[in-house]
């Protein structure tokens, strides 16, 4: 196995081209690393994306916030402005795995991954979030949503490699939240993640909405007819039912060892329900 | 030398304090060595090849691929492990378990191994062994496997303890019946009858270090193992007689344990180690990983248990009978057996009767679990004893203070107690202030009795007073809770001086006779009594070496205080003799001073429990919390309350992962689905409150301090306790270990559709 650091993007995208056999990018390594102890795993070359510049940073422009693929997720949370702007986006990168993980864990390398139950991607497809790719034939946008494919697949070419996360800052009266069912209080995989965002309007209801749900399918799932239920609503009681109603259809999971179909589905539609809320108080106080 | 065990009252001095364990520092600094932390020059790695199908015939086994990589110094399968048990079927299941011999039986089971110079070519020769499987229909589940259209896994297997004997081959290995009275009349005497099914999953000890040893053959014949075991006494006698060694030629040194809770009684992966070792002429080092933990080593037993009790109005138990089922993986053993004995241990019944069915399935062979079976039958049991005093509108507590067992009681299983704990627990639970403190919203709370039966067995000790007076205990009991601060404890109390001047070791198979493995509770009871009589061995040389000193006879000589002081008023101007000075001149005396002492255990003492648990139920999710928790449990004596108290709430904190979400996970192709900490959920430190404890100390009449052994009641109690909990909290009736949020949340849906 051939293990390199690169220091420029265009390096780094450059060996991932040229890879004859399996190539991984190696950020913070909490996935990669415990992949590397099975006995089936196989590396032909590892690309250590950390000392490329602003890779592990996070910049703030006038508009938007840009996350480097390698920033960890507990470097979220120090992140004030970041943490104001939203919240549940920050909440769901520190719910994975534990501190030790969070400190090395990344929101990029989590999208990566592309297991269904990721606990930051529903976050971030709730918040519109967008992927900086670059690869040899140069930088393109990606929303979140399309990145991840099935479990362990994503729309990446060969050579390609995310560079940065990045989300646009939030308009007034809009909040996010996320919420996710695991069976222990900690280090734990989602059995089901719902992701809420919402603006209101001037009257108090809601304008815009964007609900996403993990874990229920072989993918993160944009639930645009749960998010089409609370619009024009105050998120009152009907609404909510509403809501939850429409996050349940939405699902397609399996029955497997971490819960079963009956299960995601009803408890999907208690989280957006529970979620919604959340982010609907943190819309009322952001002016 | 004659050793009186009687218990006497006495004031102690040290047993009863706290100080600090003498393992603990290392332990701290990780300079502590444990099974993986051993190495030799040129040692090798072994790995082992599983089978991927839960029940499979081996036609053909080519090794010849892997023997041929380069680094690779031995590839073994059941060929090199030859049949040398003479008939011992118990012993051929532990050989044919560690390497299978015609069929693979579950999902993991050993079929060849390998010794490598190196972790890479021993992977990539695992990768050439060309094993040729007919795969059989397999079974895993209890009840499935006790029907008699399930697939058979062993022809020669026909169901025990039935007349007339069958002639059919059965999974169903052995049935046994235990209880005594009239059960029919007792139930027509009933008032309100409770009739229920439960279920519990597979679970595994889940402890933290896998299994690991190094092997070393000399081409002389002696063998040296180290290894990660809670008997290495055992280890040594059961690989001796597996590889044909000679027993002295086998010397077997134990590593500090990181956890083992009966699954460490078993050996797995140390034959195969050795075998290889033999093979090779080199010395092999064998570690499992966490999934080949999960797939091949461990498990307990799932159960299938019926339960009926019948009551009258007053709250008198008039008769309680129970059908229990057990799997225990391809190999007949006796967990139902086990579980049938401890059901209404806890009770004073005058119709009682209890049937145990071993029930062979396509997973792996069960190990003991700390107080192994007794979980089980007790969530039963104790689910349908709530429920039948919240049908006659009694108490909990006052409905098992009538029925609770009590000296003198006939137990179900057939012995009749002595002074038993199970009465005051339960008056102490009555009057815990848990009982009656306010619940919130969505809370429940359950309690439940547990009993276990506690074990003594051959032990020998050796201690030794050196010239500056300090003192060497060598035990043979493995410690795997503090016991070598406890016995510490015992021999600076015997010899009255201080704990610091103790110091505790576990010797190896080599320096001190045979001792009986570190389970049934018995480490801290059955060396503490060797020690004692170890100790007071030493004392009457100490006694004779004063009497010599001081030049007067030794019946003239009595010891107090750490001290030989001369008896009576014609000696008043003697000042009496320390340990340290009789120890200083013990090379003028008559040489090294030291005690010696072999011992069976007798006596050790049956073992009651009360646990209360307050738990929170989300009735949207299903999910659970565990509020509040309180231990309470009779330790005879605690010689080391803290290590006690970590007893309790270990066992406690392994009930309550059982009880919530551990489970044994198997796919329709027979295969595990999740050997590994992320999908099999033990309790992480957040998922717990603070465990309280109290600890009772009704003294043990067969002790001389009254100790009983305190390690493995505490896991009896939690799975009724939160059931209890979770079926108050919900108002439906929880009968499925474990309450997983997806349980609960069907059978609130289900409550609500009915």
């Amino acid at each position: 196995m051939r293990y390199e650091r690169p220091q420029t993007i265009t390096d780094a995208t450059a060996l991932l081209a040229g890879a004859a056999g399996n190539a991984h990018v190696l950020a913070g390594g909490t996935d990669l690393l415990v992949r590397m102890q099975n006995d089936d795993f196989d590396a032909g070359l590892v690309v250590d994306i950390k000392a490329i510049g602003g890779m592990c940073e996070i910049v703030e422009s006038d508009n938007a916030f840009t996350i480097g693929a390698a920033v960890p997720c507990a470097a979220l949370s120090e992140h004030a402005a970041l943490v104001a702007a939203w919240p549940g986006i920050v909440e769901a990168a520190n719910l994975i795995g534990s501190t030790q993980i969070q400190s090395r864990c990344t929101v990029a390398g989590n999208l990566c991954n592309a297991s269904p139950a990721a606990d930051s991607v529903p976050a971030m497809v709730a918040a519109g979030a967008q992927a900086r790719i670059v690869g040899p034939d140069g930088t393109r946008m990606v929303a979140v949503e399309d990145i991840p494919q099935g479990p362990g697949k994503t729309s990446l070419e060969k050579g390609e490699l995310i560079e940065a996360i990045v989300l646009t800052k939030p308009g007034p009266r809009s909040g996010d939240a996320y919420l996710r069912f695991i069976p222990r209080t900690e280090m734990d995989i989602a059995v089901v993640g719902v992701g809420v965002w919402l603006a209101l309007d001037e009257s108090g209801l809601v304008q815009e909405a964007r609900v996403a749900l993990g874990a229920v399918g072989p993918k993160v799932v944009l639930a645009q007819d749960a998010a089409a239920a609370i619009v024009g609503t105050p998120l009152d009681d009907a609404a909510l039912d509403a809501l939850a109603a429409a996050c349940s259809a939405a699902c397609n999971p399996i029955d497997d060892k971490r819960g079963t179909v009956t299960f995601r589905k009803q408890v999907a539609g208690v989280l957006a329900r529970r979620a919604a809320r959340i982010a609907h108080e943190r819309a009322g106080v952001r002016q | 030398m004659s050793f009186d065990a009687t218990y006497r009252d006495k004031a102690f001095k040290s047993v009863g304090t706290r100080p600090l364990r003498p393992d603990g520092v290392d332990k701290v600094t990780g300079r502590a060595r444990y099974g993986a932390d051993f190495n030799m020059p040129g040692q090798l790695v072994a790995r082992v090849l599983r089978s991927p199908h839960a029940h499979a015939r081996i036609k053909r086994i080519d090794t010849s691929r892997a023997e041929a990589v380069r680094g690779v110094k031995a590839v073994i399968t059941a060929a090199d492990l030859p049949d040398l048990t003479d008939g011992d079927a118990s012993l051929l299941a532990i050989l044919d378990n560690c390497m299978a011999r015609t069929k693979a039986l579950y999902d993991g089971h050993a079929v060849a191994a390998v010794a490598a110079i190196d972790e890479k070519s021993a992977k990539q020769a695992l990768k050439l062994i060309e094993v040729e499987y007919e795969i059989l229909p397999h079974v895993v589940d209890v009840d499935a496997a006790a029907r008699p259209d399930a697939p058979i896994l062993n022809e020669a297997i026909r169901t025990s303890g039935v007349e007339p004997a069958p002639d059919t081959p059965s999974n169903v290995a052995n049935r046994s019946e235990f209880g005594h009275g009239d059960v029919d009349a007792g139930f027509a005497q009933a008032d309100v009858i409770v009739e229920r099914s439960y279920r519990t999953e597979q679970t595994h000890q889940g402890y933290i270090e896998p299994h690991a040893c190094v092997a070393n053959c000399n081409p002389d014949g002696t063998t040296d193992l180290w290894v990660c075991t809670q008997g290495h006494f055992v280890y040594r006698q059961t690989c001796a007689d597996l590889l044909g060694l000679e027993v002295s030629k086998l010397r077997v040194t134990s590593s500090e344990i990181g956890g083992g809770f009966g699954g460490k009684t078993h050996v797995w992966a140390e034959p195969v180690a050795l075998a290889l070792s033999r093979k090779a002429g080199r010395p092999v080092k064998l570690v499992m990983s966490r999934e080949e933990v999960f797939r091949a080593s461990g498990p307990t037993s799932a159960t299938s248990i019926d339960v009926k009790i019948g009551a009258k109005a007053d709250g008198t138990i008039t008769a309680a009978e129970a059908t229990l089922r057990y799997s225990n993986g391809p190999y007949a053993d006796m967990w139902a057996e086990l579980g049938a004995m401890t059901s209404f241990a806890c009770y004073d019944l005058e119709n009682v009767k209890t049937v145990g069915f071993e029930v062979l399935v396509n997973r792996p062979k069960v190990a003991a679990y700390r107080a192994p079976s007794a979980p089980m039958a007790a969530f039963a049991v104790e689910s349908a004893v709530d429920e039948l005093a919240h049908k006659i509108g009694m108490d909990a507590v006052e409905f098992r203070i009538r029925n609770a067992a009590k000296e003198g009681t006939r137990s179900s299983y057939g012995p009749v107690y002595g002074p038993i704990g199970i009465g005051p627990t339960l008056e102490a639970a009555k009057a815990h202030p848990h009982m009656s403190a306010p619940l919130g919203e969505n809370q429940g709370r359950g309690m439940a009795c547990g009993f276990w039966f506690n074990f003594g067995g051959q032990t020998c000790t050796d201690l030794n007073i050196n010239a500056d007076g300090t003192v060497t205990l060598a035990v043979g009991t493995v410690d795997v809770g503090g016991s070598r601060a406890s016995l510490s404890l015992i021999a600076a109390e015997e010899l009255g001086i201080d704990y610091q001047n103790v110091k505790a070791v576990v010797a190896d198979t080599a320096t001190l006779g045979y001792n009986d493995m570190t389970d049934g509770s018995r480490g801290t009871f059955s060396s503490s009594m060797a020690t004692i009589s170890a100790a007071r061995n030493a004392i009457e040389v100490m006694r004779r070496r004063a009497a010599l000193t001081w030049d007067i006879p030794v019946e003239d000589v009595h010891w107090e205080d750490g001290h030989a002081k001369a008896a009576g008023s014609k000696y008043d101007n003697l000042s009496p003799l320390s340990v340290k000075e009789i120890a200083a001149e013990s090379g003028n005396s008559g040489g090294p001073i030291a005690g010696h002492s072999e011992m069976v255990a007798d006596g050790a003492g049956v073992s009651f429990a009360t646990h209360l648990c307050d738990v929170e139920v989300d009735p949207e999710t299903g999910s659970t919390r565990i509020v509040r928790y309180t231990v309470i449990q009779d330790a005879g004596k605690a010689v080391h309350p803290a290590y006690v108290e970590g007893q309790y709430q270990g066992g406690a904190a392994q009930g309550i992962g059982w009880a919530l979400n551990e489970e044994y996970i198997y796919g329709e192709d027979g295969r595990l689905q999740n050997p590994g900490f992320l999908d099999y959920r033990i309790p992480v430190c957040s998922d717990l409150p603070m465990i309280d404890t109290q600890i009772l100390e009704i003294p043990n009449p067969n002790h001389p301090y009254g100790v009983r052994g305190v390690g493995e009641t505490s896991i009896v109690p939690p799975l009724a306790a939160i059931a209890n909990a979770v079926s108050n909290a919900v108002g439906v009736r929880m009968t499925h270990i474990p309450m997983s949020p997806p349980r609960i949340l069907a059978a609130l849906n289900a409550d609500k559709d009915g």
